[in-house]
C-alpha cells in the first residue's frame, strides 16, 4: 500500500490499490480551513455552487409568498408599495442571476469532467474564482435588500426609472454590480467548460459521441460568451452614467432610453435559453436510462440544439414590441420568434419517439420529465401567441406575460433540473434521495405550480399588470389571485419537502452504489461520491452509450504520471491523445483575487478612483495566481 | 468496474504547445468575450450616431495627430511580437528576453501616446451622448492595453528568473504575443470608427 512513489512514477504498473492511495496523495484536497478554501476540485466547487443556488431559490422563493400574500386580497396592507418594488425586484434578480444560470453551470462543473471522461475541469483555479465571485454577488444583492437598500427597479432595471434622474440613492448601483460579479462568474465557468469540453474528452469520445447534456452545456457556453458582455456593457454604461455623468440613456443629451433595452434584451433573449438549454441536455440524458434505450434522434437533437443557440440572438426586438419599434423590424422579430419554435419541436418529438420505442420505467426523474413536458409546451405555445405584435400589444406587462414566462422557466428548466438532482443525487453524494417522497414531490409541484399560475393567464386577460402592489376591490381579480396565494403556498410546500428529501438523503438515504440506474455514460463508471482524482484510469470511449455496450469492462488507458496532477489532452474533432497536461494543486490565491476583485467593484458604487486604487490590490493578486510554485505540475 | 488497458499513454508529452494548449484556447475564448465586448461597444457608437442629428454632436471631429501616432505604433510593434513569437516557439530564451524587453517598450509608448489622443478628442465624457460613446471605446480599448502590458512586464520579470527555462513559459509567451495581435487589430476598427464616421 505504502510503496514509495518515484519521481515519473506511472500507473501502468500499480494495482489497484497502490495506485488509489498515490492519486489520493496528489489529488486530494487538504483537510481544514485551508483546504476548503484553496480547493479547486471540480467536484467540491460544483457541490457548493449548486447548494448556494438552491439557498438563492429558497430565498427568491421567500420573496414570492410574501408578494402572493399582499395580492391575496384586494387593498391589502401587508407591504408598502416600496418594499414591494423591492421585492419583486430583488425576486427576479435573485432567480435568474443567482440561481438559474449559476445552477445550470453548477450542475456542468460537477458534471462534465465526469462526463467527458476527465479529472478536473480546464482551469480549475478560475473556477474557484467564479465560485468566490458569485457568492459574494449574491451577498451583495441580499445585504443590500435587508437593510432596505435593495434595487426597486425590476430585474431588467429599465431607464430612466434607473437612470441618475429618478433612480437616487445606490440601489441601482447594487444591481448593476451585482450584475458585474454574477457575469464575470459565468463566463469564467463558460469558458472553463468549452475548453473542457473540446480539449480533455476521454480518448476516442468523437463528436458524435459526446453526451447530449456536455453538447448542451458548449452550446450554452457559447451563447453565455456571445450575450453576457451585452449586459456587461449595458450595467458598466448605466454605473457610468449615475457616478461620472455620461449620457448614454440621457435624451436631453443625445442619449437613448431604448438603447438600454436593445443592450438589455441582446442578452436577455439568449439568457433564456442559457437557462432552458441545459435543462434540455438533462432531458435527453436522463431519458435513455428511463425508457432503457439509447436517445432517438442524436444527429437532430445536437443539430436542433445548435440552431436553437443561433437563433436565440435574433429574438430580442419581441421583448419590445410595445416601444413603437418600425413595423417592418417587428415583422422580422415576428417570424424569428416563432421559428424557433421548430428547433425546440424537433427536439419534442425526438423525446416522444424515444419513450414511444423505449420500455418506461416510472421513476421520479422520469416523473420530472413528463412533468416538463406539459408545463414546458404549454408555455411554448403562450410564446408563439405573444410572439405576434397585436396580441403582445394587449398582453405586454400583463400577469398574461408572469404565467407565460413561469411556465418557460420553471416548466422548461427547474422540473428538468429537479428531475436531474433526482437522477444525479446518488452521484454527488453516495445515497439515493426517497423514491416515496420524490413522488410526492413531483406530484405536488406539477399539481401546485400549474393551479398558481395557470389562473394568471386569465388575470392577465382580464387586465391585470404585472408589478402592481394591490388592486382595487371592484376589479373583480380577488378571487382568481386568492386561488393562486393559496395555490402557492402549496407549492412552497412541495419545494420545502424536496429540501427535506435532499438533507435527509444526504446522511441516510439508501447506499447508492457506483450506478444504480444501470445508465450509459462515463459518470456511472466510477464511485459514487467519485474521488478526488475521478477515474484511477481514464477511460477509453468506443460508443455513444459505452457502459451499455462494453459488456461491463471499462476500457481504459495507461501510463499517465501518478506523483503529479496530470490529466489528457486530446483533439478537438476524434479525441485523439495529444499530450498529458498537469492540473493546478490547490491554493489560495484565487479567493485573494476575488476579495481584491470585490474591493475594487464596491468602491466604485462610491468613488470613480476606486478602479485606479483597486487595481493595485487586484494586481498582487492575480501576480501571485500566475507566478509559478517549482512543483512538479511545472514540469514538461 | 473491470478494466482493460487498452491504449498506452506513456509516450505523450508532458504538456501541450499551440493548439495542444489548453492556455491557448482560453485565450481564444477570451478574446472572443472581448470581442464581442468591443463589436457592442462600436455597435453603441454607431446607434447614437444613428439617432443624432449631427454627429459628432456640439464638438469637432477628433484630431488625427495622437491617433494616428497611437495606430502606427501599434501596427509597427507588429514586427517585434511576431519574432517574439517565433523565438518563443523556438525556445530561444537569450532572444526572448531581449523580444519581451521590445514588447515592453512598445507596449508602453501607446499607452503614453494614449493620453494625447483623449485629450484631441475635444469633448468630455460628460458633455454629451457623442463624448460618453468616444470615451469608453477609447477606455475599453486602453484598458486592454494597459493589462496586456501588465502581463509583458511579468513575463518579462518572470523570465530572468530560475522558472524562465521551460516549454510551458514559452507557451505563455505565445498566447501573450497572439493576445497583443489581437489588441492591435480590433483597435483597426475602433481607430476607423472614432476617426473616420464623423468625417463623413
Amino acid at each position: 500500500m505504502s510503496a514509495r512513489i518515484q519521481d515519473d512514477q506511472r500507473d501502468t504498473d500499480l494495482a489497484d490499490a497502490p495506485l488509489d492511495a498515490a492519486l489520493r496523495r496528489v489529488w486530494d484536497t487538504p483537510r481544514g480551513v485551508w483546504g476548503a478554501l484553496a480547493t479547486v476540485d471540480h467536484k467540491v466547487i460544483g457541490r457548493r455552487y449548486i447548494a448556494t443556488a438552491f439557498v438563492f431559490l429558497a430565498f427568491g422563493g421567500v420573496l414570492a409568498l410574501l408578494m402572493r400574500w399582499q395580492l391575496a386580497r384586494p387593498e391589502s396592507r401587508v407591504l408598502t408599495p416600496d418594499l414591494y418594488n423591492q421585492i419583486f425586484t430583488v425576486h427576479g434578480t435573485s432567480m435568474m442571476f443567482l440561481f438559474a444560470v449559476p445552477v445550470m453551470e453548477a450542475m456542468a462543473v460537477y458534471l462534465v469532467p465526469l462526463m467527458v471522461g476527465t479529472r478536473n475541469i480546464a482551469f480549475p483555479r478560475l473556477n474557484a474564482f467564479s465560485y468566490w465571485m458569485y457568492l459574494v454577488g449574491g451577498i451583495l444583492l441580499w445585504g443590500a435588500f435587508l437593510v432596505d437598500m435593495g434595487p426597486d427597479i425590476g430585474w431588467f432595471a429599465y431607464v430612466p426609472l434607473a437612470g441618475p434622474q429618478y433612480g437616487a440613492g445606490k440601489r441601482v448601483d447594487i444591481w448593476a454590480q451585482m450584475i458585474t460579479f454574477t457575469e464575470i462568474s459565468a463566463l469564467a465557468v463558460a469558458v472553463e467548460i468549452v475548453v473542457t469540453v473540446l480539449k480533455q474528452r476521454a480518448p476516442g469520445m468523437s463528436l458524435d459521441r459526446i453526451p447530449l447534456f456536455v453538447w448542451a452545456m458548449l452550446v450554452t457556453s457559447f451563447i453565455i460568451i456571445m450575450a453576457m458582455p451585452a449586459v456587461m456593457v449595458a450595467s458598466t454604461a448605466l454605473i457610468l452614467d449615475r457616478l461620472v455623468g455620461t449620457h448614454f440613456f440621457n435624451p436631453a443629451e443625445g442619449g437613448d432610453v431604448l438603447l438600454w433595452q436593445h443592450l438589455f434584451w441582446f442578452f436577455g433573449h439568449p439568457e433564456v435559453y442559457i437557462i432552458f438549454l441545459p435543462a434540455v441536455g438533462m432531458i435527453s440524458s436522463i431519458l435513455p436510462t428511463f425508457v432503457r434505450r439509447p436517445i432517438f434522434g442524436y444527429l437532430p437533437l445536437v443539430l436542433a440544439m445548435v440552431s436553437v443557440g443561433i437563433l436565440s440572438f435574433g429574438l430580442w426586438v419581441h421583448h419590445m414590441f410595445t416601444t413603437g419599434l418600425p413595423r417592418l423590424g417587428e415583422s422580422f422579430f415576428t417570424a424569428s420568434s416563432m421559428a424557433i419554435a421548430l428547433p425546440s419541436g424537433i427536439q419534442i418529438f425526438c423525446w416522444l419517439a424515444t419513450i414511444w420505442y423505449g420500455r418506461p420505467v416510472y421513476r421520479t426523474p422520469f416523473l420530472f420529465i413528463l412533468a416538463f413536458f406539459f408545463t414546458f409546451i404549454m408555455g411554448g405555445m403562450t410564446g408563439v401567441m405573444v410572439a405576434s405584435v397585436p396580441l403582445d400589444t394587449q398582453l405586454h406587462d400583463s400577469y398574461f406575460v408572469v404565467a407565460h414566462f413561469h411556465y418557460v422557466l420553471v416548466g422548461g428548466a427547474v422540473f428538468p433540473l429537479l428531475g436531474g438532482i433526482y437522477y444525479w443525487f446518488p452521484k454527488f453524494t453516495g445515497r439515493m434521495m426517497s423514491e416515496r417522497i420524490g413522488k410526492w414531490v413531483a406530484g405536488l409541484l406539477f399539481t401546485a405550480f400549474n393551479f398558481t399560475f395557470f389562473p394568471m393567464h386569465v388575470l392577465g386577460l382580464l387586465g391585470m399588470p404585472r408589478r402592481v402592489y394591490t388592486y382595487q376591490l371592484d376589479m373583480g381579480w380577488g378571487g382568481l389571485n386568492l386561488f393562486v396565494s393559496l395555490s402557492a403556498v402549496v407549492l412552497a410546500a412541495g419545494f420545502l419537502l424536496f429540501f427535506y428529501d435532499a438533507v435527509r438523503s444526504a446522511r441516510h438515504g439508501e447506499p447508492a452504489g457506483d450506478n444504480p440506474w444501470g445508465a450509459a455514460t462515463l459518470e456511472w463508471a466510477t464511485a459514487s461520491p467519485p474521488p478526488s482524482y475521478n477515474f484511477a484510469r481514464l477511460p477509453v470511449v468506443r460508443s455513444a452509450n459505452p457502459l451499455w455496450e462494453d459488456d461491463g469492462v471499462l476500457p481504459v488507458a495507461g501510463g499517465l504520471r501518478v506523483d503529479r496532477r496530470e490529466l489528457l489532452v486530446t483533439t478537438v474533432g476524434d479525441a485523439l491523445p495529444e499530450a498529458r497536461e498537469s492540473s493546478p494543486r490547490p491554493t489560495i490565491w484565487p479567493l485573494w483575487s476575488a476579495l481584491a476583485t470585490t474591493a475594487l467593484l464596491l468602491g466604485s458604487i462610491l468613488t470613480p478612483w476606486a478602479v485606479v486604487w483597486g487595481a493595485v490590490p487586484v494586481t498582487i493578486a492575480l501576480i501571485g495566481w500566475f507566478w509559478p510554485g517549482g512543483r512538479k505540475e511545472e514540469e514538461s | 468496474m473491470k478494466q482493460d488497458v487498452v491504449v498506452d499513454l506513456s509516450d505523450l508529452p508532458m504538456n501541450g504547445s499551440g493548439t495542444a494548449s489548453l492556455t491557448w484556447w482560453g485565450t481564444v475564448a477570451f478574446m472572443l468575450i472581448e470581442g464581442t465586448g468591443f463589436a457592442l461597444m462600436i455597435s453603441v457608437y454607431l446607434y447614437l450616431g444613428s439617432l443624432a442629428p449631427a454627429w459628432p454632436i456640439e464638438a469637432p471631429p477628433p484630431e488625427w495627430g495622437p491617433g494616428t501616432g497611437v495606430t502606427l505604433l501599434l501596427l509597427a510593434s507588429l514586427v517585434p511580437n511576431v519574432l517574439l513569437s517565433r523565438w518563443a516557439a523556438a525556445r530561444d530564451l537569450r532572444k526572448v528576453r531581449a523580444g519581451l524587453l521590445i514588447m515592453a517598450v512598445f507596449g508602453t509608448a501607446p499607452l503614453v501616446l494614449r493620453v494625447w489622443e483623449f485629450m484631441a478628442l475635444d469633448v468630455s465624457w460628460d458633455s454629451n451622448a457623442y463624448g460618453s460613446a468616444v470615451w469608453m471605446l477609447l477606455g475599453l480599448h486602453t484598458t486592454h492595453i494597459l493589462t496586456d502590458l501588465l502581463e509583458t512586464y511579468v513575463l518579462a520579470a518572470l523570465m530572468f528568473t530560475r522558472h524562465a527555462d521551460n516549454p510551458r513559459r514559452f507557451g505563455d509567451v505565445q498566447d501573450g504575443a497572439m493576445y497583443w495581435n489581437f489588441v492591435v487589430l480590433t483597435w483597426l476598427p475602433i481607430y476607423a470608427c472614432l476617426y473616420g464616421i464623423p468625417r463623413l
